[in-house]
């Protein structure tokens, strides 16, 4: 059974949960850590690099979770901006809605958004996944160069902007696409992905319904009659 | 008819700019090169010390001493960070150079006890095991940013911007994406790369006060945050970025140089670094943090009397990136080889340059093996030679330093003060806040 040690933020600082966090985990045991009272808090859980499952019960703030390594984070409420941002590995859970920048330049790992993410959801993305149970905002996967983007819901303007190596799949609309991003047939290979990730995040959909964006890859080299802007 | 020809050369449409237009109209793209603004501008070259004479006692050169010590990173960090000079190494990344060249500035940094920088591109393990003092940059494109060697680090630099182009991102050409510099960045080999100009997970002054936070949290508060930003409007940005919580700030004047970047935002963009230093003092000044928030100035420095004026402006250490490079024997006609040295003529003539001249760095195609990650061109500057060559240069600049710190009668180079400057031009007078040389007048004060 899981040992859980239950830190409250109406009592310590965000500075005395994340040194507990980073330094003071017990090692061996599973181990639960449960954040309460975290009213919107900024900077939450950050930094972290031990395989500890983490609840945040509440709301919280900007860069919750940001370069987690190897921890498992949920957070049971809405976050700020670029929650998970530059993440290298392990899960990190939004049972809400996330705020702008969600994922930002992740490395690797997985962050589930339940609900909608706004705009620039995996923004410059460099081989996370990222699975969204609702809607992005515009901007979304803009320079993204590794890693896949699973939208349920529809996606906001520019999708995949200036996108690289990235992978995008819709559920839903997608309101318009960013410069260099074409939408591709669905091969076999990608359904699997998505059902994959589809699984990994706990949501139900049928993965074929998914449109393929990616990269047109005409970005790659200055090109003086390709019309770029740079 | 006479046969004398009339050449009435347009000021407007100068063979310059006949150059530009007939080169745009027949490529159909803008021109990139690397290093800095090799317009005229003003420089610390329009300054002169006022050093001791019968109103004050110099110490005496040879004999007493003169402090170089520099602590950066007072206001928060548990760990400041402590050189023996305020001559620091900025950023450059490795793909821009390469990893002889990081080494080498790793070991002559460590060696002169100072700090060097890395880049675009991330940490490599070399720069890190030869640098004692390394500063870590977070970069807008996080290329290679991870954790790890964030915690590895003696200090961040938050990058907004850099001199040679405010407000716009990095470039790496193809030829110099190779395979390690891809798989550092996680990009496809051989691609022109183009970095974000804005940061993915933050964007206006509020947000970037939590950033700050975050970082210090990841780090536990130990290592100072410096923000670095391109010289634009640089009053305000050096407020809002003390507001958010730096504990240095980095100012880089519009001769800061870049490994590539397009020629109209290195000629056209931001203010001279003469005209910058001052607004910075004046504002860390108007928040009753001078002093207390320590501030770099970089963009053309190139002297130990560069450094001794900087330092009499009010910035507590300096940058520097060309002069580096430079040292290690950019734009020499000749590259040490197996200690020889061999003419590197034909290899500049092969891109369209001459010793002097050259700015591709953006080609990758270094002649003197600098700015390339070409296996054949990298082997001509290797970090043995390259680093005994920035020791020297180093030592000359902080030798220079003391030397007009001891004859302004200043036991310590951070006692240098404006006082001890006048201005040669009244544009510099003006810029640097300090008297035109004869008289008491500054341009817009007195």
């Amino acid at each position: 059974m899981d040992r859980v040690i239950p830190l409250d933020l109406a009592r310590l600082t965000v500075r005395e949960l994340n040194d507990f966090l980073h330094h003071r985990l017990p090692t061996g045991d599973a181990v639960r850590v449960e954040i309460l009272n975290p009213n919107g808090m900024h900077n939450l859980a950050v930094g972290l690099d031990a395989p500890a499952d983490i609840d945040i019960l509440g709301h919280a703030g900007y860069f919750i979770a940001g370069m987690n390594k190897r921890a498992n984070v949920t957070v049971h409420g809405n976050v700020g901006w670029s929650v998970a941002e530059n993440f290298m590995s392990g899960t990190v859970r939004v049972k809400g809605c996330a705020s702008e920048c969600a994922g930002a330049s992740g490395h690797g790992g997985l962050l589930v958004i339940e609900e909608d993410a706004s705009s620039r959801c995996g923004i410059s993305m460099k081989g996370s996944d990222i699975v969204v149970g609702g809607s992005v905002g515009h901007m979304s996967a803009f320079m993204a160069q590794a890693g896949t983007l699973v939208v349920c819901g529809d996606a906001g303007g520019s999708l995949g902007d200036s996108l690289y190596e990235a992978m995008i799949y819709v559920g839903g609309k997608i309101h318009s696409l960013g410069a260099d991003a074409q939408e591709e047939p669905m091969t076999a290979t990608d359904v699997a992905r998505v059902t994959d990730l589809l699984t990994r995040a706990g949501i139900t959909r049928d993965p074929k319904s998914f449109k393929r964006v990616a990269s047109k890859r005409s970005l790659y080299h200055w090109h003086a009659d390709a019309g770029q802007e740079y | 008819m006479s046969d004398q020809i009339h050449r009435e050369e347009s000021f407007t449409f100068d063979r310059h700019v006949l150059d530009y237009i007939q080169k745009a109209a027949e490529h159909g793209l803008y021109d990139i090169r690397g290093l800095g603004a090799k317009r005229r501008l003003p420089t610390f070259d329009d300054l002169v010390f006022l050093t001791a004479s019968a109103s004050r006692y110099p110490l005496e050169g040879y004999r007493e001493k003169c402090v170089s010590k520099t602590v950066l990173g007072t206001r928060f960090a548990k760990k400041p960070v402590e050189l023996e000079t305020p001559v620091t190494i900025a950023g450059m990344s490795f793909g821009a150079l390469s990893a002889n060249v990081k080494e080498a500035l790793g070991r002559a940094a460590t060696e002169i006890g100072t700090s060097t920088t890395t880049g675009d591109g991330g940490m490599t393990p070399e720069e890190r095991q030869s640098s004692k003092t390394l500063v870590y940059q977070c970069l807008p494109s996080r290329y290679g940013f991870n954790p790890d060697d964030l915690r590895k680090a003696n200090a961040i630099e938050l990058v907004i911007g850099q001199g040679a182009k405010p407000g716009g991102g990095g470039m790496l050409l193809g030829q110099k994406v190779s395979e390690r510099v891809a798989g550092m960045r996680t990009l496809p080999v051989g691609i022109d790369q183009r970095s974000a100009c804005r940061h993915p997970d933050w964007t206006g002054p509020d947000d970037l006060t939590i950033k700050i936070n975050e970082l210090r949290e990841i780090t536990d508060w130990q290592v100072p945050i410096y923000v670095k930003m391109g010289a634009t409007r640089v009053r305000e940005d050096v407020k809002l970025a003390v507001k958010a919580g730096a504990d240095v700030v980095v100012i880089d004047g519009m001769q800061g140089g870049t490994a590539a970047t397009q020629q109209c935002f290195i000629e056209h963009a931001g203010i001279p670094t003469l005209a910058a230093l001052p607004l910075a003092v004046q504002a860390l000044e108007e928040m009753d943090v001078f002093g207390t928030v320590q501030l770099i100035i970089s963009g053309g420095i190139r002297s130990g009397a560069d450094v001794a004026k900087a330092l009499a402006l009010g910035a507590d250490a300096v940058a520097i990136g060309q002069a580096v490079l430079m040292a290690l024997g950019c734009n020499s006609s000749t590259y040490s080889q197996a200690g020889e040295r061999i003419d590197a003529t034909d290899d500049y003539k092969k891109l369209g340059t001459a010793p002097g001249y050259c700015h591709h760095c953006h080609t990758g195609r270094c002649p003197v093996g600098i700015t390339t990650q070409a296996p054949d061109l990298e082997t001509r500057m290797t970090p043995e030679w390259g680093a005994k060559r920035l020791k020297n240069y180093l030592q000359v600049l902080t030798m220079e330093l003391t030397t007009l710190a001891r004859a302004c009668g200043k036991s310590n180079v951070h006692h240098l003060e404006r006082e001890d400057l006048v201005a040669l031009t009244i544009e510099a007078a003006a810029m640097a806040k300090v008297p035109l040389a004869g008289t008491n007048w500054i341009p817009g004060q007195t």
